[in-house]
């Protein structure tokens, strides 16, 4: 049986990665991902982790190591966050593409300029298109617990796509929370062996990475759309097994007090957790309040959002990036255009708060869901509004 | 060389070839790993100096390229020339793709997941790859100390793009990005020292090459794989379309370059410095010059100024022998 432990989950996320047998970590210090890394830079010079860590000078390096490696038919694992996910972001394509199957745990954090060591999601919003699977964590549990899904979803042949998992920065990646930390074994069952279908071989040479004429390059392209989009199989099918083997459920999107509720929030990462105190003050007010959590944001659960929304009368995003000049906050976006064709719709108002580490306390939920009603009736000049920001 | 014994020796030792009065091109391997009907340019060094490597590197080996002239003329899907397994990923970045190939495998064996075998593992990259924008992944490579051979292809441009400036363009050159003008002659600065630069990292084997000695680059190459630890090797490759040179004179430039004391051919072994070829005499920088259209509009002036500086860089490089 698992054990239950108090522990720091990015030392929790290496523990993980342990267990999982990685053969290769290639990664570059970036606060607030540090303590994941050393830790795995120290499983391995205690001889608990049987792995090659590279130290590299840079994360556009450690990417392009975690090619090489998985090139070669490796598991393969990285983190990083902020600044060094964005020097990442061409190296972040051709994993997608190569069909290189890298595991990464992002710690959300802030973009410069100026610069900032807290969380928010702008270093995600803007890899989005990359082509990988991304899931956003909401506490500690839920980051190991994706940490191993990641790994399975990954190398599973009919998907070879490698995985994100997010979680915010300090706010998760430095707490110590209690979790339930999987046994050897039942981990060793969950995640089978990685298998290269042609890995770099002198035996049976293949090229890798050959460019594209006009001819061919859409129809890769369309070809890796169709496998990231038909991934969301495989990843249902994998968190079901988990929730069978660890008895802990996942799914594409989350609803808390949400069946019968008239006004919905939305959001993703540790936010939820928060404001699920406020829906329960606002509840036990007999206010028809509930909350949505998007887990998986690649691929987008279309399906899932429209099912989760169709009831409501108004649905509340609250955003942790903004998009410059742009229509609202990214995760809004996306939810408006998944809904705009829908003949039962919510009216849905924007809201963008917590960049850089801004704290959003339970009384600061329940202002965004009352103006968000607010703006649902009498309308607002702006396309979205900021939460809690001095003017 | 000793370790790939199942194959037929690649390239038959100097001191082997030294005795006896035979062929040279008898005594190189017949196997071809670079596949004809790739599209280099006619008369390209390049193309010539990858298939002498590849034929010193033999099979067991696993070859990175950056983006560049090298993989473009290749690669296209999908078709390939490269016999040998190949992978090209982005343009700065393949020292760290080497790295991850090169720590990959040796996890690997060590934990029963793949065959204990020995594999070679190769970087083959243009100028540009290596003394520009790969330049940082090259020295995080060479300091960690990864076992593998990193081949730069110095064509002294990007010639991919269509013969921009690098900073392994001569003094002089007229390039896209560095044209000869009125008021201009062309690169105001002087070629970057890769070999220098990579030798301050205090790797087992640096070594200069060109195709025009192809037993000289192909001893070289067959040494740098078979050191352990990182080995690096900078072969002159002469691009006649970047160049504005004559197609037949791809191996006629590229001895001139060396016989003028403009590339001299050296290694460095463990930090010590060994002529590869003695040059009692050099010949007059001119005679290098005046066949490449990129560097023919140098004034009288010009060339004595770099034939004072190809002889002050001569003597330094005395020095390091002596
Ligand atoms: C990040 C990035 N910047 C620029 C380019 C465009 N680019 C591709 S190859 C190349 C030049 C290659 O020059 P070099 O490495 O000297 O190789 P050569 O083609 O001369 O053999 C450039 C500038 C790119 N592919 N990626
Ligand atoms: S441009 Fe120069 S280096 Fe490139 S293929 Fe042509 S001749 Fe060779
Ligand atoms: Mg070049």
């Amino acid at each position: 049986m698992a054990k239950r432990v108090g522990i720091e989950v990015s030392q929790a996320i290496a523990e993980a990665v342990k267990m999982a047998n990685v053969d290769v970590v290639a990664a570059y210090p970036i606060t607030p991902q540090t303590h994941i890394v050393e830790h795995l830079a120290q499983l391995v010079a205690d001889g608990e982790l049987d792995a090659a860590y590279i130290p590299v000078e840079s994360e556009h390096s450690a990417m392009s190591a975690c090619l090489g490696a998985s090139a070669v038919g490796a598991r393969t694992f990285t983190a990083t966050a902020g600044q060094g996910l964005e020097l990442m972001h061409e190296v972040l394509y051709v994993a997608s593409s190569m069909r290189l199957p890298v595991v990464m745990t992002v710690a959300n954090r802030a973009l410069s300029a100026p610069l900032s060591v807290w969380c928010d999601h702008s270093d995600a919003m803007a890899i989005r298109d990359t082509g990988w699977i991304q899931i956003f964590a909401e506490n500690g549990q839920e980051v190991i617990d994706e940490v191993l899904c990641a790994f399975r979803i990954a190398e599973d042949q009919r998907v070879l796509l490698p995985v994100i998992v997010y979680l915010d920065g300090f706010l998760l990646s430095h707490m110590i929370e209690p979790i339930y930390m999987p046994e050897q074994d039942e981990v060793d069952k969950f995640i089978p062996p990685y298998q290269h279908l042609l890995p770099l071989n002198p035996d049976k040479p293949v090229t890798m990475g050959a460019f594209a004429p006009p001819f061919i390059y859409s129809e890769t392209k369309k070809a890796q759309e169709v496998n990231l989009t038909a991934a969301k199989e495989v990843i249902l099918q994998c968190w079901d097994e988990f929730g069978n083997i660890f008895q802990r459920h996942y799914s594409p999107v989350d609803c808390y007090r949400a069946e019968d509720a008239t006004v919905l929030l939305l959001t993703m990462g540790s936010f939820g957790e928060t404001a699920t105190v406020a829906i329960d003050k606002m509840r036990n007010e007999c206010r028809n309040v509930g909350l949505v959590n998007l887990r998986l944001w690649r691929p987008f659960p279309f399906a899932e959002i429209r099912q989760a929304v169709s009831k409501a009368e108004v649905l509340i995003i609250l955003d942790r990036a903004l998009s410059f000049g742009g229509p609202a906050g990214p995760v809004c976006s996306e939810i408006k255009a998944a809904l705009y064709n829908e003949d039962k719709k919510p009216k849905v108002i924007s809201f963008v708060g917590g960049l850089g580490g801004r704290d959003i306390t339970p009384d600061g939920f329940e202002q965004i869901i009352n103006r968000g009603i607010e703006i649902s009736q009498t309308g607002s000049k702006q396309e979205y509004e900021m939460y809690g920001v001095r003017e | 060389m000793e370790k790939n014994a199942i194959y037929i020796p690649r390239v038959v030792p100097r001191r082997i070839r030294e005795k006896y009065a035979v062929q040279a091109p008898q005594l190189v391997t017949k196997e071809e790993y670079l596949a004809s009907g790739h599209r280099f340019c006619i008369g390209c060094g390049e193309a010539l100096a990858v298939r002498l490597a590849c034929k010193a590197l033999g099979r067991n080996s696993i070859i990175v390229s950056p983006t560049g002239c090298t993989e473009i003329s290749t690669s296209l899907i999908p078709y390939t020339s490269w016999c040998l397994p190949w992978i090209h990923t982005l343009f700065e970045n393949s020292a760290a793709v080497a790295s991850g190939v090169e720590a990959g495998l040796k996890v690997m064996m060590r934990k029963g997941k793949r065959p204990a075998q020995d594999i070679d593992v190769i970087v083959m990259a243009g100028d540009g790859g290596t003394c520009d924008i790969g330049l940082q992944a090259l020295s995080g490579a060479l300091e960690r100390g990864h076992n593998f051979l990193y081949i730069c292809f110095d064509n002294e441009a990007y010639m991919n793009t269509g013969i921009q400036r690098s900073s392994a363009t001569p003094f002089g050159a007229s390039t896209t990005t560095s044209p000869a003008g009125k008021v201009s002659i062309g690169q105001v600065t002087w070629k970057k020292n890769m070999p220098a630069i990579v030798a301050a990292h205090d790797i087992p084997y640096v070594a200069t090459a060109s195709p025009s000695y192809p037993f000289d680059l192909m001893d070289k190459v067959a040494k740098g794989v078979a050191t352990k630890g990182p080995a690096y090797i900078h072969i002159l490759s002469v691009c006649p379309t970047g160049w504005r040179s004559a197609t037949d004179l791809t191996v006629r430039i590229g001895s001139l370059a060396v016989e003028t004391g403009i590339f001299p051919l050296y290694e460095i072994e463990n930090g010590k410095y060994k002529l590869s070829l003695d040059l009692p005499q050099r010949r007059p920088v001119i005679d290098y010059l005046k066949l490449q259209g990129r560097l023919r509009h140098l004034s009288e002036e010009t060339v004595k100024q770099i034939q004072q500086r190809v002889d002050k860089e001569y003597a330094k490089l005395m020095e390091k022998v002596a």
